[in-house]
């Protein structure tokens, strides 16, 4: 049985903001249920009681003393934007047209 | 793939090459320094003696600071070889011609100031496309970012700089650093120096091979998975991946946070020691950077090129036996692991029970982190932009965008992510490998209570040939069977060359404790100061 069906696979990619074309659904559900199906093997090991390691660097808390530093100036911070306006990223509108 | 007919049998013809120039350059290497330093350049009897290009870093360090050559001219030495063989390796996404010869000038200058010069200060390097680097562009190997110019440098550029480092150019990769291969990359793939119809490893495939090429002596690479180790297996050379949180990761385009790590690459392991000094310890910009002093490789690397290895123990890892490995990878790991023998080691047989579950678990963790991380590529604050025509919303420009911009490979980590974060799943398949994590570090915790270090082949297979392994996604991620388990459980581990498989070369993996890195590279010196130098085929 498929671990993953394509139309889970087009649900997966609206929520990851990729407009995959048809073409690539077919080819990507086959390959990501060989990949899902091989990867869900983790549930084979016993491991109720064992914690979850989410880093193998166990620091917390790193904090530095409250020194100002120099960061990006603001036409720095804006030069890599593919669209920028009085001094602000321009984006594309975010409410729907009936809002 | 370039319709270059494939080298004869490089197996043939690395015996002789043993006395040839490049064995002569490697063995001046582990003279004592300043023997190194004059007899190098004059050998002579060998074809590219006075090629600047065929010495160690430590050498060209040695001669830079003794003002025998200017780093200016090492620099050039170097930009030649690169316009000679490039179109045939494709190394580099960008060489900085102008950038490397004004920080070569500058070397030169504070030489004749009198300053006093690091052991690097002017040797050439090439670093991954993966670091961000200051008005030079940055990609990832990623449409998403053509073009982007960082406004700052990555702390380990920083450092390079300041060590006097010359930045030759920026390397190819798999995009974002997800690959085997360098097949991923948006650019086109970097060709193996040893046979240009075979991958150069992935996915730091441009540094790698640039070393190979004997285009820089020395390469910056990214390990998350085993992008520094797998690449230096396949190309005959040199790649360490350092502890995690012993070198910084800011200004690295991440891909895994937890398991990301900048390491150095090398012909030898000398110099990849001296490089792994320059980038190693605290940096306060990364907070999981470990707030404790490096430990010191380069004196372990001296020592261990002594070749005495009398009273280390070297640990088999039962469930790696010869399972998944060609078997020319796994005889000429077991001529490494006897050549070790000879010097001094003891093998013993540890089981590590759970690393049969790393791929799976790595293959859940690195796409979760994966998925997080990417959602930066928004088409707000960098890169490309796609589809804003003024009517389209936002939502629908970025998904367009990230369409466009991302590659198959990183759009499928990102769905599996995706997945794998969504609920329902969640503690199915993220939650259980975290704490498959933490099974497989307390089997390398309990295999260090009775060893050195570990010992295997750092993968599976030699170099393969192009598009053999493209088809089927999972079949890529074998490649990393070996590499993964230290990248979980966040210690060191390093490559080294073994020995040849038809023709093509094999590394040896030492994997050691957590801030331990100084025992890989000992173990590495003395395997590298016993067996003859791999020498690659003539470009």
């Amino acid at each position: 049985m498929a671990a993953i069906s394509r139309e889970e696979v087009a649900h997966l990619a609206r929520l990851s903001r990729l407009a995959v074309t048809d073409e690539e659904l077919d080819r990507f559900a086959g390959q990501l249920d060989v990949i899902l199906q091989a990867v869900a093997r983790v549930g084979e090991v016993v491991a109720e009681d064992i914690p979850p390691t989410s880093h193998s660097v166990p620091l917390t808390n790193v904090l530095r003393e409250d020194v100002v530093v120099p960061g990006l100036d603001r036409d720095e911070a804006l030069a890599g934007a593919p669209d920028a306006a009085e001094h602000r990223f321009r984006v594309p509108r975010i409410l729907d047209e009936e809002a | 793939m370039t319709g270059k007919p494939k080298k004869a049998t490089p197996a043939k013809k690395a015996a002789p090459a043993k006395k040839a120039a490049p064995a002569a350059a490697a063995k001046a290497a582990k003279a004592p320094a300043k023997k190194a330093a004059k007899s190098a350049p004059v050998r002579s009897a060998d074809p590219t003696a006075g090629d600047l290009t065929r010495l160690t870093a430590a050498q060209l360090g040695q001669l830079i600071a003794a003002g025998e050559v200017s780093a200016v001219e090492v620099t050039r030495a170097h930009l030649d070889r690169i316009a000679t063989v490039e179109d045939r390796v494709h190394a580099f996404l960008y060489v900085d011609t102008e950038g490397a010869l004004a920080a070569a000038a500058e070397v030169d200058a504070a030489r004749a100031r009198g300053d006093k010069l690091g052991p690097l200060a002017g040797v050439p390097i090439a670093v991954k496309d993966v670091l961000a680097t200051r008005g030079v562009p940055t990609t990832c190997a990623s449409k998403i970012l053509e073009g982007w110019r960082p406004p700052y440098d990555a702390t380990v550029v920083t450092r390079l700089r300041e060590a006097g480092l010359v930045m030759l150019g920026k390397t190819n990769m798999d995009e974002f650093a997800m690959g085997s291969s360098t097949e991923y990359s948006a650019y086109g793939p970097t060709y193996n120096p040893w046979d240009l119809g075979r991958i150069p490893g992935g996915s730091g495939g441009g540094s790698a091979a640039s070393l190979a090429a004997y285009e820089a002596p020395l390469a910056i690479g990214t390990d998350t998975g085993g992008s520094i180790r797998q690449p230096g297996a396949v190309t005959g050379t040199v790649g360490a991946k350092p502890t995690y949180g012993g070198t910084s990761r800011y200004g690295l385009v991440a891909f895994s946070s937890s398991l990301d790590t900048p390491g150095p690459c090398a012909r030898t392991v000398e110099d990849a020691a001296l490089l792994h000094a320059v980038i190693a310890g605290h940096d306060p910009r990364d907070s999981t950077s470990i707030p404790a002093p490096a430990p010191d490789v380069v004196a372990a690397a001296r020592l261990g090129a002594t070749g005495d290895l009398s009273g280390v123990k070297l640990g088999l890892v039962k469930q790696f036996g010869a399972e998944g490995a060609e078997p020319g990878v796994v005889a000429a790991f077991r001529d490494g692991v006897e050549a070790l023998v000879k010097l001094g080691a003891e093998v013993v047989e540890v089981s590590c029970p759970h690393f049969e579950y790393a791929l799976p678990a790595y293959y859940l963790i690195a796409p979760s982190e994966c998925s997080s991380n990417l959602a930066r590529f928004d088409s707000v604050r960098y890169g490309l932009r796609v589809g804003d025509d003024g009517q389209r919303s936002l939502e629908e420009v970025m998904s367009l965008t990230r369409e466009a911009g991302f590659g198959a490979e990183v759009k499928r980590r990102i769905i599996i992510g995706t997945y794998a974060l969504s609920s329902g799943y969640y503690d199915a398949y993220y939650g259980q490998a975290q704490k498959v994590r933490t099974l497989i570090t307390r089997d390398f915790q309990a295999a260090f209570a009775k060893v050195d270090v570990l010992v295997s082949p750092t993968t599976p297979f030699v170099a393969f040939p192009f598009g053999s392994r493209t088809s089927d996604p999972y079949q890529m991620y074998l490649a990393d069977l070996y590499t993964i388990p230290t990248n979980l459980y966040g210690g060191p581990a390093i490559s080294v060359p073994c020995g040849l498989s038809e023709g093509l070369p094999v590394g040896l993996q030492i994997m050691a404790p957590t801030m331990a890195d100084d025992r890989m590279y000992r173990v590495a010196a003395a395997l590298e100061s016993t067996l003859p130098p791999l020498t690659p085929p003539q470009l």
